[in-house]
């Protein structure tokens, strides 16, 4: 699958400015990209959270395709009804279109309180693609940290103090437990890295049964940026391996962008506010841990990864 | 041509969805509904019915699929109890909200803790605030009957309101009772086919389900939910007129029992009016004006009829089977003092709070209570607000 930008530029927008985001936030860019890339008929649920308030404040809305929020932990749950009444109905021949079917959920929604949900649905195998937004914390609720929170990492939640250090746990390996329930497509992906985001929707779209993507999603007020420094940050992200862009296709592991140069983790660290304390002298010993600790990850997912070609740059 | 058979409450149920035939059934085990989803899967297995099961992983992702499933455009139904419906909460709201048109068995159970699988009303009575619609059985064959009717209450064009139909655990949902089965054809008829609002899945007009509305939109959502529920009680009515012509089996708000000439009434809602009744009966023999009065719409809340038919007795007992925990009893009784505020007249009114956790109620114990207003007419007066029925103090 090759995604052509002049292609996508061309379409008509399926979600709409208006909408009430923050100005550089990256959950309005990475629905802008999955939009562009879906070619189907789509119909979305959304879990309650930043994109939900911003994009749908009654009597407006942003979304040109329809779209459902119930509530915040149960995205998942919520399309596998729509989906399911889908298979009934086109049975029944009400329903001529081919349908695909987008839940998403921010971290909060899909790493903790949506959970459950999630693995209900992926386990009882609907066709449906699962789209987290993980900005690493409960952003709509004023930044308290989430399972998805990286070590270190300020939250309002794990403020600093004279005790407190900012999160003191690790991130929780989500994406390692959908691969763990063997579905046929799962994937992450970052907005800086728009060709290979867009693809993977595409390749989730078109897998029959579930599919899910992983979408690192840089927060302005929650990771203390600058509006124009969140694709920055994204790429960052991939650049230094902190968040590694790959793909599991029938339990085949596949790194999908090898950074040229695998950049210092510090200077992701660097650019935001939320790690500010982490490059203080004192934390150096900290700091070498965590970079140790990206470093094994890569190293153990290059190892499992198949020997295929891999884009070394990209955009 | 409709069958005689000998059934449970559960079985009814199953029954009653299986005839309907919904796009969707997403359902979660839990005692005393468990055999309706059993039956259910069982029908489905057998090739009888086209309907999709869903078996979730919870009842708040039961509700959940049900609400993406209406709101795609499809007729859904789930069953539940006691905890799961407690689970169900938080979505319970969102499918009235939302004005989704699901229909949901609940055999009543008493809520934890302690935790307890038997019957009482705790667990539909805190959702009497919820939006839906709640109809309560006497007997199997009104879980049956029933079931039926929601379809069209919930799917009236002017309610689009979801329906709970309950019905007592154990006492009903595993009750071996008579029940005459329609003819698939004579269902299938009277629900007709399902005509969805704004689908989901209607790709040509994108609806936006679900939005934040604060200040400025919220409150009218909720006001159209009470215009709702006040049209559900003459579509509640002009339904059963129409099923009672299919069956010959007449449904109405409240029924009343006995109650001409009566002095004395007591006030009950599901099966626990079977034995008010048969208390009627031996009491008249010995010369007693007493009669009774079952609520079978708690919401929308009949409160004419009840009045109608209570404000000429002097002293009448509700029976309530939780307990709202605000010194006036349960709520069925809260309500219907309520009804009276306004009027002249008005029956001596004592709350009886009774059968909680599955506490056995017997002819003895309805007795009991009738004795209780006799002192009180006696007396001009009600001593106690509230009385606990059978229980040790
Ligand atoms: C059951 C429930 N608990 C808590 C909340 C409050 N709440 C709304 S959004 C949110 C955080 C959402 O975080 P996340 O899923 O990471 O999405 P984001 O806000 O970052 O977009 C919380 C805690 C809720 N709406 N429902």
């Amino acid at each position: 699958m090759v995604v052509n930008l002049k292609k996508f530029t061309n379409k008509p927008e399926l979600f709409t400015g208006g909408h009430r985001l923050c100005a550089g936030c990256g959950i309005a860019t990475i629905i802008r990209q999955v939009l562009m890339a879906v070619e189907n008929p789509v119909v979305i649920s959304n879990a309650t959270g930043c994109l939900e308030v911003g994009s749908s404040i009654y009597p407006y809305t942003s979304w040109k395709v329809p779209w459902i929020h119930s509530a915040f932990e149960n995205s998942a749950a919520t399309i596998s009804g729509v989906e399911t009444v889908y298979q009934a109905l086109r049975e029944e021949g009400k329903v001529a279109e081919d349908i695909r079917f987008i839940a998403i959920g921010g971290d909060g929604g899909t790493y903790d309180i949506g959970l459950q949900a999630l693995s209900g649905a992926l386990e009882r195998g609907h066709n449906f693609t699962y789209i987290c937004y993980d900005n690493e914390a409960y952003m709509n609720t004023g930044m308290q940290r989430s399972s998805a929170s990286a070590y270190g990492s300020w939250t309002t939640t794990t403020p600093l103090g004279k005790v407190g250090k900012g999160k003191t746990i690790r991130k929780k390996p989500l994406t390692d437990i959908v691969v763990a329930h063997r579905i046929p497509y799962v994937a992450q992906a970052a907005p800086g890295h728009w060709r290979d985001l867009m693809t993977k929707v595409q390749k989730a779209l078109a897998t029959e049964g579930p599919s899910f993507l992983n979408i690192l999603q840089p927060c302005v007020p929650g990771w203390r940026i600058e509006p124009h420094a969140s694709m920055k940050a994204a790429k960052l992200a991939v650049e230094t391996c902190y968040w590694p862009l790959y793909e599991v296709v029938d339990g085949v592991y596949r790194v999908t962008v090898k950074p040229k140069q695998k950049k210092p983790l510090a200077e992701y660290l660097e650019l935001q506010g939320r790690f500010r304390h982490l490059l203080a002298e004192e934390q150096q010993p900290l700091l070498d841990e965590l970079q140790a600790d990206v470093d094994a990850v890569w190293e153990a997912l290059l190892n499992k990864s198949a020997p295929t070609e891999t884009k070394t740059k990209e955009e | 041509m409709a069958i005689r058979v000998a059934y449970t409450g559960n079985g009814a149920c199953a029954q009653a969805m299986r005839q309907v035939e919904p796009h969707m059934v997403a359902a979660y085990p839990i005692t005393p509904q468990t055999e309706v989803v059993e039956e259910f899967a069982k029908f489905v297995a057998d090739g009888k019915v086209k309907t999709k099961f869903l078996p979730v992983e919870s009842e708040h992702s039961a509700m959940s699929a049900c609400i993406g499933g209406a709101a795609a455009g499809g007729r859904v139904m789930t069953t539940t109890a006691s905890q799961g419906l407690a689970y169900m909460w938080e979505m319970l709201y969102i499918a009235s909200g939302l004005r989704l048109p699901i229909v949901m068995g609940v055999a009543n159970r008493a809520l934890s803790a302690p935790i307890n699988i038997h019957g009482d009303h705790s667990d539909t009575m805190g959702a009497r605030d919820s939006g839906w619609v709640q109809l309560y059985c006497k007997t199997v064959q009104e879980v049956y009957d029933t079931l039926i009717q929601a379809v069209r209450i919930a799917e009236h064009d002017e309610v689009r309101l979801p329906v709970m139909v309950c019905y007592d655990g154990f006492s009903v949902s595993h009750s071996l009772m008579d029940l005459e089965v329609l003819a698939e054809e004579q269902v299938k008829g009277f629900v007709g086919s399902f005509t969805p609002r704004y689908p989901l899945l209607d790709i040509a007009n994108p609806v936006t389900y679900g939005p934040l509305a604060l200040y400025d939109f919220y409150f009218e959502y909720r006001r159209q939910q009470v215009e709702a529920m006040a049209t559900a009680e003459r579509a509640v009515g002009e339904i059963a007129e129409e099923y009672a012509s299919l069956s010959g089996r007449r449904y109405s708000a409240v029924e009343a029992y006995r109650l001409d000439n009566a002095e004395v009434a007591l006030v009950s809602l599901g099966s626990t009016a079977s034995t008010i009744e048969y208390a009627v009966d031996r009491l008249r023999d010995e010369g007693v004006a007493a009669g009774a009065l079952r609520i079978r719409t708690f919401r929308p809340f009949p409160k004419d009829a009840i009045r109608e038919a209570l404000e000429p007795l002097k002293a009448v007992a509700v029976m309530d089977r939780s307990e709202s925990l605000s010194g006036w009893g349960g709520p069925v009784g809260i309500e219907v003092k309520a009804a009276f505020y306004e009027t002249e007249a008005r029956p001596l009114l004592l709350d009886v709070v009774y059968g909680l956790g599955g506490r056995d109620v017997g002819v003895d114990d309805v007795r009991e209570v009738f004795g209780e207003l006799k002192k009180a007419t006696d007396a001009g007066k009600m001593s106690d607000p509230v009385y606990y029925l059978s229980l040790r103090e």
